[in-house]
């Protein structure tokens, strides 16, 4: 007897409702053509190169704009490694930080803190970026160099002249950089994992501890890996900070202490003043890898993410 | 009230007749170096104090993109610290006049603890550390011209321009004069591929100043305007005549004096023979096309450069430490200049 009158107020569709689905609607369409429109804009942009390098530029390590010679390969490493080493430090720090705002900090200290985390985000890049060249890069070049090489200097990984920029001293920038977006998301998922979960746990007689390790951090595994694919998200992109405390220096070299380049550098650096058509287009098919290392990346998360829900 | 109604209306119509003149005024767009944004904006503001009919709006976005704005005919004139080449002059589809309005220079600046005086370098000494063939700073090239000066046993740390710039142009111009191996192994331009193994690129001038600071060790070139205002201690240079010269806006107006004939397809100072000449200058260009559609416009245009390539526009170079033309270039600009059709 309900159902019939159920079913036409259901049918009825005010206007307000269709204008504001089709906002909706429009919106997201608006942004799935902006990538399609980007991607097409950087394919053409790059087209001259792309036809006069072929594949090769993925591989060739060398940069030379006179002799019109470009290679990609030194620039992908650059930016793979930074946002490699910025991301294991980041979640370190990050989910450390964000299991202590949320189980462990009192009240009156977890609330300023996350204020003053959070805080960090708004910072500039800029600002990490002068910092980083006036403080962190003379700090790496008389204390953590000498102190690492001391121990760890026989391994490639930390070999060689240590010039204060470079590989390690960018990724630490970077870690700095993408902490607050990891802790603030992090913090919010950990804080979402029910009550009751933990109350099970104390009450099993595990310690804090343990709870937090063994019980809420599994459980808000899939949130917080999220929480990291977005900081590698604005790692991998990063610019002027990088810029100035990697070296730009377009070679492959083992150790994180040598100078190295990233996709993004290179084309801050070198843009404005590139005047050759073949250079500018290159430069192009830099922000094109940059956008493709952006999605593989982004994809190949999503994809770990899936295959850790599919375990729960 | 009726009076003072009507007074009112008198007035507002007088204010309104005194502004017209004054909503007419013309405001020319230039973009491009921005090695010539200071001067520029210094100059250009005296220039509307002047005329206040006349403003100017310069856009520092570099050399290249002033040159795109200008080919796409976007700007009443572009600026470049390296003249339009062939291919752009082509792209550009329409005589190019190429003026010289302002000049550079690049000095060495060191860090060296420990060591008073100061370091005198031959342009053999600077190429080959630029090479990668000299690595350390008690390397006996470097000591026979620094006797008095107790050299470290330390490596060098080369510190170049990451961004494009006309500084590394200059720069990388003068070791292709002064090293035959600089100029087949690299070559001149706005970015090169630097060969030294120490090579750590830093952006802009304050990037490579504020890298050699940190750095014991590292040598780097940085504009002579950023030297002045920061009082950085900077090499002595030997140069084509033998003598010692520090990078001054008057050694580099020097050099500049010693070629009053500069074009665009020769404009290379460095190196140049002088006995006080600095052997890394170089100049900084604006660039217009020949034939202008609107005449009154073309006017103003020609007024305005005429008045910053001149001697007037020219004595404001010196208050933001920047080189004044010499004056024979100075009449060379005017003579590209009178070229417009106006």
């Amino acid at each position: 007897m309900v159902q019939p009158r159920f079913r036409r107020v259901a049918r009825f569709v005010s206007p307000a409702d269709r204008g504001f689905a089709a906002v909706v609607y429009g919106g997201s369409i608006l942004f799935a053509l902006l990538i399609i429109g980007l991607f097409i804009e950087l394919v053409l942009g790059s087209w001259p190169s792309i036809a006069a390098f072929g594949p090769s530029f993925i591989w060739k390590s060398s940069w030379d704009p006179i002799t019109s010679n470009f290679g990609a390969l030194p620039m992908i490493y650059g930016t793979v490694v930074t946002s490699l080493i910025a991301i294991v430090l980041a979640a370190v720090i990050g989910i450390m930080a964000a299991v202590f705002l949320a189980d462990f900090a009192p009240r009156w200290l977890s609330a300023p803190l996350s204020f003053l985390i959070e805080l960090l985000a708004a910072v500039p890049s800029v600002v990490y970026g002068l910092w980083g060249l006036f403080v962190l890069a003379p700090f790496v070049r008389t204390a953590i160099g000498p102190a690492v090489q001391k121990v760890l200097g026989w391994t490639p990984l930390f070999s060689g002249p240590v010039y204060g920029v470079g590989l390690l001293t960018a990724g630490i920038i970077l870690a700095l950089m993408i902490v607050p977006t990891v802790t603030a998301i992090s913090r919010d998922v950990v804080a979402a994992i029910s009550r009751d979960l933990r109350e099970a746990s104390m009450a099993l007689g595990a310690t804090k501890w343990e709870t937090a390790t063994r019980v809420v951090l599994p459980a808000a595994r899939v949130g917080i890996f999220g929480s990291c694919v977005l900081g590698l998200g604005r790692a991998l992109g990063e610019t002027i900070a990088v810029t100035m405390v990697i070296g730009n220096r377009p070679e492959i070299s083992a150790s994180l202490f040598a100078p190295s380049y990233t996709l993004a550098s290179v084309i801050a650096n070198e843009f404005t003043e590139a005047t050759t058509s073949i250079y500018i287009s290159a430069l192009i098919e830099l922000g094109l890898i940059l956008f493709v290392v952006s999605i593989v990346v982004n994809a190949l998360a999503r994809l770990m993410i899936w295959s850790v829900r599919g375990s729960t | 009230m009726k009076v003072s109604l009507l007074r009112c209306l008198t007035m507002a119509a007088a204010a309104v007749a005194l502004t017209v003149p004054a909503a007419a005024a013309t405001q020319l767009t230039g973009a491009g170096s921005s090695f010539d944004y200071p001067f520029f904006s210094k100059a250009f503001y005296i220039y509307n104090q002047k005329n206040p009919d006349v403003t100017v709006n310069y856009q520092s976005i570099g050399s290249g993109g002033g040159i795109q704005q200008f080919t796409a005919r976007n700007v009443d004139f572009g600026a470049t610290d390296v003249p339009m080449n062939a291919e752009e002059l082509a792209r550009a589809s329409a005589p190019v006049l190429q003026v010289p309005v302002t000049l550079g220079g690049a000095a060495i600046a060191y860090n060296l603890p420990g060591v008073s005086g100061t370091l005198r370098l031959t342009r053999e000494v600077v190429a080959g550390i630029y090479l990668g063939k000299i690595l350390k700073w008690n390397d006996p090239a470097i000591a026979k011209v620094n006797r008095a000066m107790n050299l470290p046993d330390m490596s060098i740390v080369v510190v170049h321009r990451s961004d494009g710039s006309g500084t590394s142009y200059i720069f990388s111009d003068f070791l292709s004069h002064v090293s035959p191996e600089w100029k087949s192994k690299v070559g001149t331009g706005k970015s090169v591929s630097w060969p030294a193994p120490s090579a750590v690129g830093a952006k802009g001038n304050e990037g490579v100043a504020g890298q050699v600071r940190s750095t014991p060790g590292a040598i780097g070139y940085v504009e002579l305007a950023y030297v002045i205002e920061n009082h950085m201690p900077a090499a002595l240079l030997q140069n084509r005549a033998g003598k010692w010269v520090a990078c001054t806006t008057e050694t580099v107006a020097a050099a500049a004096a010693t070629k009053p004939e500069v074009s665009a397809t020769n404009f290379s100072i460095v190196d140049s023979g002088g006995a006080s000449s600095y052997p890394i200058s170089g100049y900084s260009w604006v660039v217009i096309y020949k034939n202008q559609s609107d005449r009154n416009r073309a006017k103003i245009l020609y007024g305005a450069l005429s008045w910053l390539a001149g001697p007037q526009g020219q004595e404001n170079a010196k208050s933001v430490d920047y080189v004044p033309l010499p004056r024979n270039v100075q009449a060379t600009a005017q003579a590209t200049l009178n070229q417009m059709q106006r």
